[in-house]
C-alpha cells in the first residue's frame, strides 16, 4: 500500500511534465493541422536554457532559494519562447498553402538541426547539476517502506497546476485565447474578421514553446542530468499523451500526460524497468485501434 | 452623384486555374442596397471574396472609400469598415453564440455592449441561445448570428452572400425586414449576392447581373425586374 503511494506520487510529478509538453503538441496541431515534430527538441532547449541560468546563478553565488528558481524558470521561458517563434517563422510559416506533409517533414527536419545545434555548442556528453532544492517530507514511515513526496516533486506539481490555470484562463477568457481557438475552428472566417491568423499562429508557438520550458526546467531540476538527446523520448512520450487524451484537447493533453506518467511509474514498479517505454507505448496502439479520437477528442463529423 | 464607397474596376479574379470574373466592375455608393444576382457557379461568391482579398484580384482595382485596397491583406482589409457573411454562414462551431458576437468586435475597438443590444434586439432569439455552441443551432438561427457577427464591427459596408439560402420563407423575410431597417434607420450601405433574384431586386435600389463571371445587366431593381431576359432566366420556372 506504502509502495504503491510512493508510485503514485512519483506518477503524478513525472506526468505532469509529459502533460506539460503535451499541451504544444495539442495547441499547434489544432491550430494548423501538423504534428510539430520539434516540440520535444524545444523541450530539450528549454532544459539547457535552464541549465546554463542555473550555472550562472551558482558562480554568481546566488542559486538558491524560491526566487532564484523563479529566475531560471523566467528566463528559460522566454529564450526558449523565442526559440518556438523562430521555429515556426523560418520552418513552417513558408510551407503554409503547401502540400499537407510539407511542413511535418519540415519539423522532422528542425528537430535534427536543433539537437546538432546543441550537441555542437554544448557538448554531447551529459550535463550534471547539483541538486537545487534537496529533501522532502516522509509521508509513512513504516517498517517495511518509507513513503517519501520530495520538494522536488511538490514544486513541479505546484509549478504546472499555477501554469496549467494562467494557460486555462488565457484560452478561454481572453481576446487573444478567442482569437486563437477562432483560428482553429476557421482560419479563413477568423481572417474575414480582421483577425491577423499569422501573429496568432505565431503566438501559438510562443505560449507552446513556454510551457514546454517549464517542462525543461522541472525536468532539469528534479533529475539534475540532462543530454542533446532527451527531446526525442520525452517528445514522443508527450506526443502519445497527446493523442492518448485526444489530439486537439487541451484537458485531454493534460489527462494523456498524466495518464502516462503514471503508467510509466507503475509499470517499473511491478513489472520491469527495461520495459516501460514499451508499456508506454503499447497505450498508444490500444488507443488508436479502440478510441481513434483519444479520450477526451473530438469526431472530425460535424454540423454545418 | 457622390463617391462610390466602393469600386471595383476591371477585376478579374478567380482559384488556381478557375477564372472565376472577368473585368468585373461595379459601384456601390454610400446607404445603397446594391445586389449581384446571377446563377450557381457564376462568380458571386468570389466576387465578395475578392472584395475582402482572398483570393486577391488579379487584375483591376478594388477601391474602398477612395483608398486601394487590391493588393492588401484580407485582416486589414476587414479593419477598414468592411464585414462578410460569408457563404455556407461559417459560424465558429464550438464557440458560444456570445463569444462568436464577440469575435465580430475583436478587432474593432470600441466597447461591444450598445452593439450586443442592438443585435439582440435586432434578433431576439439570438439573446436566448447566448449560451449554446453555435454548431448546435439550426439553419436561420446561424444565419441570424453570422449578420449579427458581422453588425458587431459596426461596419460601413456589409456584404451578404445569400442570406436566404436553405431558409424558410418566414425567416427570410424576417431577415430581409432586417436588413431593410438597418439601411433605412442606420444607413448601412450593403452588397448583397442573392439567387433569389424576386428578392433581392424587391429589396435593393440597383442591381448588377452576373452571368459566367462577367456583367452583363445593370440597373435599378425595379427595372431589372421588369426585363424579360432576367424574368425569363432568374424569375421564371426554373427556380
Amino acid at each position: 500500500m506504502a509502495y504503491a503511494l510512493q508510485q503514485l506520487i512519483n506518477g503524478i510529478s513525472l506526468g505532469m511534465i509529459y502533460g506539460l509538453i503535451a499541451v504544444g503538441y495539442t495547441m499547434v496541431y489544432g491550430i494548423i493541422g501538423m504534428i510539430n515534430f520539434a516540440h520535444g527538441d524545444i523541450f530539450m532547449v528549454g532544459a539547457f536554457v535552464a541549465l546554463i541560468s542555473v550555472v550562472m546563478l551558482v558562480s554568481g553565488g546566488i542559486m538558491d532559494g524560491p526566487a532564484a528558481i523563479l529566475i531560471v524558470l523566467l528566463v528559460s521561458m522566454c529564450v526558449t519562447a523565442l526559440y518556438g517563434w523562430t521555429v515556426e517563422r523560418i520552418a513552417y510559416r513558408p510551407l503554409r498553402g503547401s502540400f499537407r506533409l510539407a511542413p511535418l517533414i519540415s519539423a522532422i527536419g528542425m528537430s535534427i538541426v536543433l539537437q546538432n545545434y546543441v550537441q555542437v555548442a554544448q557538448g554531447a556528453r551529459v550535463k550534471p547539476i547539483d541538486a537545487v532544492l534537496p529533501g522532502g517530507i516522509t509521508v509513512i514511515d513504516s517498517e517495511a517502506f518509507i513513503v517519501q513526496f520530495s520538494y522536488m516533486q511538490m514544486l513541479i506539481i505546484a509549478v504546472t497546476l499555477g501554469v496549467l490555470a494562467i494557460f486555462t484562463w488565457l484560452v478561454t477568457r481572453t481576446p487573444l485565447g478567442r482569437a486563437m481557438r477562432a483560428c482553429e475552428q476557421d482560419r479563413r472566417m477568423a481572417s474575414l474578421l480582421g483577425i491577423d491568423t499569422d501573429r496568432t499562429i505565431s503566438l501559438t508557438f510562443v505560449i507552446g514553446a513556454s510551457l514546454a520550458a517549464v517542462a525543461g526546467t522541472l525536468y532539469l531540476l528534479r533529475y539534475g542530468v540532462i543530454d542533446f538527446y532527451i527531446g526525442f523520448l520525452a517528445g514522443v512520450k508527450a506526443f502519445t499523451a497527446a493523442v492518448l487524451g485526444g489530439i486537439g484537447s487541451l484537458p485531454g493533453a493534460v489527462l494523456g500526460g498524466l495518464l502516462i506518467g503514471l503508467i510509466e511509474t507503475f509499470w517499473s514498479a511491478y513489472f520491469s524497468v527495461q520495459y516501460k517505454d514499451v508499456a508506454a507505448f503499447s497505450i498508444l496502439v490500444l488507443v488508436l485501434i479502440f478510441m481513434p479520437t483519444g479520450l477526451l477528442g473530438r469526431a472530425e463529423v460535424e454540423k454545418v | 452623384m457622390t463617391a462610390p464607397l466602393l469600386e471595383l474596376d476591371t477585376v478579374s479574379s478567380g482559384y488556381g486555374a478557375v477564372q472565376a470574373l472577368r473585368e468585373v466592375s461595379i459601384t456601390v455608393a454610400p446607404g445603397e442596397i446594391v445586389t449581384l444576382i446571377g446563377a450557381n457557379g457564376a462568380g458571386k461568391s468570389t466576387l465578395l471574396m475578392t472584395i475582402c482579398g482572398d483570393p486577391r484580384a488579379r487584375n483591376g482595382r478594388v477601391v474602398f472609400e477612395g483608398r486601394d485596397i487590391t493588393q492588401m491583406p484580407t485582416h486589414q482589409i476587414m479593419r477598414l469598415g468592411l464585414a462578410q457573411v460569408p457563404e455556407g454562414r461559417r459560424v465558429f462551431p464550438r464557440m458560444s453564440v456570445m463569444e462568436n458576437l464577440l469575435m465580430g468586435a475583436q478587432v474593432a475597438g470600441h466597447d461591444p455592449a450598445p452593439l450586443l443590444d442592438q443585435v439582440f434586439a435586432l434578433f431576439p432569439r439570438l439573446k436566448e441561445r447566448e449560451t449554446q455552441r453555435g454548431g448546435t443551432l439550426s439553419g436561420g438561427e446561424q444565419q441570424m448570428l453570422a449578420i449579427g457577427r458581422a453588425l458587431m464591427s459596426k461596419p460601413r459596408l456589409l456584404l451578404l452572400d445569400e442570406p436566404s439560402l436553405g431558409l424558410a420563407p418566414l425567416i427570410v423575410r424576417q431577415i430581409f425586414a432586417a436588413i431593410r431597417d438597418l439601411n433605412e434607420k442606420e444607413g448601412l450601405t450593403v452588397l448583397l449576392v442573392e439567387q433569389n433574384a424576386n428578392l433581392a431586386l424587391r429589396l435593393a435600389h440597383r442591381g448588377y447581373v452576373l452571368v459566367n463571371g462577367r456583367i452583363t445587366l445593370a440597373g435599378p431593381g425595379r427595372d431589372l425586374l421588369a426585363m424579360p431576359e432576367v424574368r425569363d432566366a432568374y424569375l421564371g420556372g426554373g427556380h
